[in-house]
């Protein structure tokens, strides 16, 4: 394949990928929103839609109830007054909800979705991604979720309020503090796998799943990245009780919509980077004797992530400011960063085969 | 160097972010020109075959400084600049020769990058593997490497002692 044909191929595979992920996405809300009801004691949303069956005693059970729900909401949000406040930064204020998205949509096209499928896959790349074989893609993920923060930052800025402001200075300072254990324990898996890319990275869990290997990186990799995403119970920028709704208080809409696409988006983006480090990507029972099986297993590891997220939404009450501050500087990062060096030194002594003579006493 | 068009167009970007940073009047506004900056030399790095630089400078620069430079901006209140109405005449010289030496370190860089070999470099494949990295940082420039290691805990050190000494003033 030429040069323009990879390129055309990328477009289209990302276009199609990124239309998957957008119903995923409204489906997503749908799923935290019964999930969270389920866990309360509640039903929710349950009259968008449903398959009708008939019961005992004449009346009709209702299978999948409130399925057509993000339909509804979609509708609603795109037909409601969309108001800039008078005092705004009005350019500043219309793009930040883009500036939200963007980043979330782009974590999406280093991940590797399946192995080989013929027909699928250029021949020269060994798995299936939107962009296949790039040699930094963790490097990628890292600058990608960096500049997350700026959509919700600006839009606490643009909106002129205090509250919403006081949203946006939480946002950064807490992005900061997590980028760095976040970042560390990301290069665990890089270590053991020796390469950036996340097709290798997958690849080299065939024997076992790198969150076996190193379940401190993973557990640190996962509350970090619950405080990028912002999500309970980090979700200080949006503190109802507060700052009445943090950030995005000013914006109605398609606009506020956006954030909740983005805020979802990066859900399932970031649990596909979680499967994908720590809990062997796409790799499963016969994936290699039917590539296609690959797109299950991530689907089914996103769906668990998702599911882990709103379970812990729904059991854990909030942090407060300090603690979460001592939390990520005086816990988190010290633990990263002892764990990495313990990590480096034990991959050294192993090239230079210091622990071979209890493998082989083992057998191995 | 890659497409000269594709130079172009990210030139004129990262110039015309580069001018909007130093023209607006509002200091959030300057962040993000700079932003922009940022990112745009981040592409031409990826234009230079050097990804690895390229998600660095993003990451670094545009993700983690700005997101702190805005956090200052936005927690002091600090956003609008306050109009500069009269400048007094030594100020008018001063300005003049940081203008003047501005413009002498402008054509110095300009005039080594057209004779330095740099295309020829740049257009060599480079190895991005984690191996490859780390070899050409701890072997071959070692000494470089060593020498920011202890810039920047000099730096860091000099932080604690900032903020130590002002918490010892405002007790006594």
């Amino acid at each position: 394949m030429t040069f323009g044909q990879i390129a055309l191929w990328g477009l289209v595979v990302g276009f199609v990928m990124s239309m998957v992920i957008i119903t995923g996405f409204a489906y997503t809300t749908l799923l935290e929103r019964k999930v969270l009801a389920r866990m309360q004691a509640r039903v929710g949303p349950n009259r968008a839609g449903y398959i009708p069956l008939p019961g005992r005693g004449g009346q009709e059970k209702k299978l999948l109830a409130g399925f057509l729900q993000p339909a509804a909401d979609a509708v609603k949000l795109f037909f409601k007054e969309d108001p800039t406040p008078g005092k705004a930064d009005k350019v500043v204020y219309n793009i930040a909800p883009m500036l939200a998205v963007i980043p979330a949509i782009l974590i999406l096209a280093v991940i590797p979705w399946a192995g080989k499928i013929p027909g699928l896959v250029p021949e020269q790349y060994s798995y299936f991604a939107i962009v296949p074989g790039l040699n930094v893609a963790v490097l990628f993920v890292l600058a990608v979720t960096s500049i997350s923060v700026y959509g919700v930052v600006l839009a606490g800025w643009a909106s002129n309020s205090k509250y919403a402001v006081l949203g946006g200075i939480r946002a950064s300072a807490q992005m900061i503090s997590y980028e760095l254990a976040m970042s560390l324990s990301v290069l665990v898996p890089v270590m053991i796998a020796n390469s950036m890319d996340l097709g290798v990275i997958v690849e080299a869990q065939r024997g076992g799943w790198i969150v076996f290997l190193q379940p401190v990186a993973a557990v640190i990799f996962c509350i970090a990245a619950l405080a990028e995403l912002q999500r309970a119970p980090f979700d200080l920028l949006e503190a109802e009780q507060e700052l009445s709704a943090g950030f995005n208080v000013e914006y109605a809409g398609m606009r506020f919509g956006m954030f909740f696409m983005a805020e979802y988006m990066k859900m399932v983006s970031l649990s596909a980077i979680a499967a994908t480090l720590f809990f062997g990507g796409y790799r499963g029972p016969f994936v290699d004797q039917v590539p296609v099986l690959g797109f299950v297993y991530l689907f089914v590891k996103i769906f668990i992530g998702l599911f882990l997220m709103i379970w812990i939404r729904a059991t854990f009450p909030r942090l407060r400011y300090d603690q979460l501050m001592l939390f990520g500087w005086k816990r988190l990062l010290p633990i990263s960063v002892i764990n990495f060096m313990i990590v480096a030194v034990f991959i050294v002594l192993a090239q230079e085969g210091v622990f071979a003579p209890i493998t082989r006493l083992f057998g191995f | 160097m890659g497409n000269p068009i594709i130079f172009l167009l990210l030139a004129i970007v990262a110039i015309g972010a580069a001018v909007g940073m130093l023209t607006s009047h509002n200091a959030v506004h300057s962040a993000l020109y700079l932003v922009l900056n940022f990112v745009t030399i981040g592409v031409f790095y990826i234009t230079l075959n050097a990804p690895f630089i390229a998600m660095v400078q993003i990451t670094v620069y545009a993700g983690a400084i700005m997101v702190l430079f805005l956090f200052v901006i936005m927690l002091l209140g600090a956003e609008q600049l306050r109009g500069v109405t009269d400048v007094k005449g030594g100020e008018r010289v001063h300005r003049a020769v940081a203008g003047l030496l501005a413009a002498v370190l402008l054509l110095a860089s300009a005039l080594l990058l057209f004779q330095s070999d740099a295309p020829e470099i740049a257009a060599a494949a480079i190895d991005t593997s984690p191996t490859a990295l780390g070899l050409r940082l701890f072997a071959g420039y070692v000494f470089p490497f060593e020498v920011t290691g202890v810039l920047l805990l000099a730096a860091m050190i000099g932080v604690f002692v900032f903020s130590k000494t002002k918490k010892r003033g405002q007790d006594a």
